[in-house]
């Protein structure tokens, strides 16, 4: 993986040192709120309901174990023992202390961590496909390419200040693990009739209160044109995005009141003029980037294990996923446990997590937008041995892509913008399916909670999605069918009139047997619902 | 009842205003009636708390009762994580929370 050089490690250490007299310059009075909230918060400090909040970026989800290591200590040493995996691939810590937060900051520099622009209307961290590097089915790694837009958009100075914020997705496989066309900008990386390696543009796309799929503005960008193009992308968003409003000043607004069109030609004209100014950064940069990402040296070994324990069948079953090499998986480490708080992990797991990663993974994990971790490269013959360790850990929930596997936002229990919890809602969906034993029956289905509208908790894309609101100051729940953020994207619709906290669980229940009665051969939740289309289910739940 | 709420600068922590300085229990909250402008002025201005808002309450038997549910959460802690609400949580238990 990506190591810092000199300069990156100067930067993060100046940035570490100039909030620590910011910081203290507002713990002395000399500064007021107003005028240190933007300064925290270019930080990745937030203040929330219990306390203040440390978005820490973990760049395309990628860790080693001394950074995971690191991430469990701080855990320990300034948080009350554990932090919250995101759907941006990025740690939350919950419990932070003004007076902290810079040396929190110094020991996440030391293993080449930081948490600058995870907040603000600049370039956030940019997120990739969690099994890059491993997948089967790949074009190639597109992590060097998201690194080097990594490198770009830090600090960039003319996007520190954008209309809203901005977020990027870099994908290279038609599977989309990355829900990159839900970004505002979402890149795949294809090869063209020629045989060339270069980038397709995918721009306007996004959840919160306005869902939007990307359209597709450029079929194929050449790789040494490819920061280039982004710049133009962004430069059209700068002038034109709305700063008079902040829920319409998303890129994704601008595009589609613009029309892609017309957007895309102003992005067209923009990106002529900057191929003349030479902004695009030498190959040799993305040259010396790409070795940081070279393959680990696989060697060849046993390609199935012993399916004699059933509880280990099942989870590899579940739990992993095949890998370029035939002799490895990628293997997925739940922090789905039933009726547990997605996302959740302690600090011992943290560092039990990075000690596997070491042990059985060439010191790799990475961080999926699904708030699960994988140990990307898994021998097969370490398998049985990764899932005993796991087990004893309370990580061992053979649950991927299941009912169980439940996306939740923090909600109304952590989030100072929610209008409803959502980790109560996930809990009790898991517990009530796992207990009647139905989570196998279920097959694929991809459920996604959200406390509010900005839709963190990734609702409009889950096969069932769950939207809380404030219903004259009491939690209400609305139901969506029919989304997925992967490459046959959709965004759910809305059933009906919403339910309380019971009345959502038993909800889910009826809309999986409408499923279960209605499906065919082969059939997920999913495609059921785009076949039969929403008229059963809502007879189901409303009568 | 009319009570003021805000996070402690360095710490984060809810506090509630007592009547003389800020509280974690809620149940120390008093009604600041009218004077709820100027004491949240004057607090503000003496940078001890972040973001201090008043917010309606209702002061039962067994305590006060912030009037809505984001307030109430905030009062004792996140309702998944009991193990990490505050000292002074509730010893009648969290029904009145949700």
């Amino acid at each position: 993986m990506y190591k810092y050089d000199s300069y990156d490690q100067a930067m993060v250490d100046a940035r570490v040192e100039e909030f620590r007299d910011q910081a203290q310059r507002r713990l002395d009075g000399k500064l007021t709120e107003d005028q240190f909230k933007p300064l925290r918060l270019m930080n990745g400090l937030y203040l929330q309901l219990h306390a203040y909040m440390l978005r820490v970026a973990i760049p395309y989800g990628t860790l080693n174990s001394r950074q995971m290591i690191a991430l469990g200590d701080i855990a320990d040493k300034y948080d009350r023992g554990y932090g919250h995996f995101t759907t941006r691939q990025n740690l939350q810590y919950n419990w932070i202390k003004l007076e902290d937060a810079a040396d929190i900051l110094a020991d996440l520099s030391k293993v080449e961590m930081h948490a600058i622009q995870t907040s603000g209307n600049c370039i956030r961290n940019i997120s990739s496909d969690h099994f890059a590097g491993a997948a089967h089915d790949e074009l190639i790694d597109p992590r060097p390419y998201a690194e080097l837009l990594r490198q770009w958009s830090s600090f960039h100075p003319e996007f520190t200040y954008l209309p809203r914020k901005f977020k990027i997705a870099v994908i290279a496989a038609d599977t989309d693990r990355a829900a990159m066309r839900l970004h505002d900008i979402g890149i795949q990386i294809v090869r063209n009739d020629a045989g060339e390696i270069g980038a397709s543009f995918y721009v306007g796309g996004g959840m919160g209160r306005t869902p939007m799929i990307a359209p597709q503005i450029r079929d194929f960008v050449p790789l040494d044109q490819l920061v280039t193009y982004a710049e133009a992308c962004l430069r059209v968003y700068n002038r034109y995005g709305r700063r008079d409003n902040k829920y319409k000043a998303r890129i994704k607004i601008l595009v589609h009141e613009m029309g892609a069109e017309e957007y895309t030609r102003q992005v067209e004209e923009e990106f002529a003029h900057l191929l003349e100014q030479g902004v695009e950064p030498p190959l040799a940069e993305l040259e010396r980037i790409k070795p940081f990402f070279a393959d680990p040296a696989f060697e060849d070994g046993p390609k199935s294990v012993d399916r004699s324990d059933p509880d280990f069948a099942l989870w590899v079953d579940r739990n992993t996923v095949r890998h370029k090499h035939d002799s490895y998986v990628s293997a997925v480490i739940s922090l789905k446990p039933v009726g547990g708080i997605p996302g959740d992990a302690t600090g011992d797991q943290m560092r039990l997590m990075a000690k596997l990663a070491k042990q059985y993974s060439f010191d790799e994990l990475r961080v999926m937008h699904t708030q699960n971790i994988v140990l990307p490269h898994v021998r097969i013959a370490d398998l049985h041995a990764l899932w005993t360790e796991l087990e004893a850990a309370d990580l061992g929930a053979p649950n991927l892509d299941t009912i169980e596997d439940i996306i939740a936002c923090p909600g109304l229990d952590y989030c100072a913008l929610a209008n409803a919890r959502s980790i109560t809602v996930a809990q009790r969906i898991s517990e009530n399916f796992a207990k009647k034993n139905r989570t196998e029956e279920l097959g694929q289905l991809k459920l996604k909670i959200s406390g509010c509208i900005n839709a963190c908790g990734h609702h409009h894309a889950g096969h069932i999605g769950i939207l809380g609101v404030d219903k004259k100051g009491t939690e209400n729940y609305q139901l969506s069918l029919g989304g997925s953020e992967a490459e046959d994207v959709s965004l759910a619709k809305i059933t009906g009139p919403g339910f309380d906290e019971d009345g959502v669980v038993g909800a889910v229940e009826t809309v999986t047997d409408v499923y279960l009665e209605q499906r065919e051969e082969g059939e997920r939740f999913l495609d059921t619902y785009r076949r039969i289309g929403m008229t059963p289910f809502k007879e189901a739940l409303y009568g | 009842m009319r009570i003021l709420t805000g996070n402690d600068l360095k710490t984060g922590e809810v506090v509630w205003w007592n009547g003389q300085t800020w509280s974690l229990s809620v149940h120390d909250a008093v009604d600041v009636g009218d004077a709820a402008d100027q004491i949240l002025a004057t607090e503000e201005a003496a940078r001890r708390v972040n973001v201090p808002y008043a917010l309606e309450a209702s002061q039962t038997e067994d305590g006060v009762r912030p009037a809505h549910i984001k307030d109430r959460v905030r009062a004792l802690g996140p309702t998944v994580r009991r193990d990490l609400a505050v000292p002074t949580a509730d010893k009648t238990g969290w029904d009145w929370v949700i």
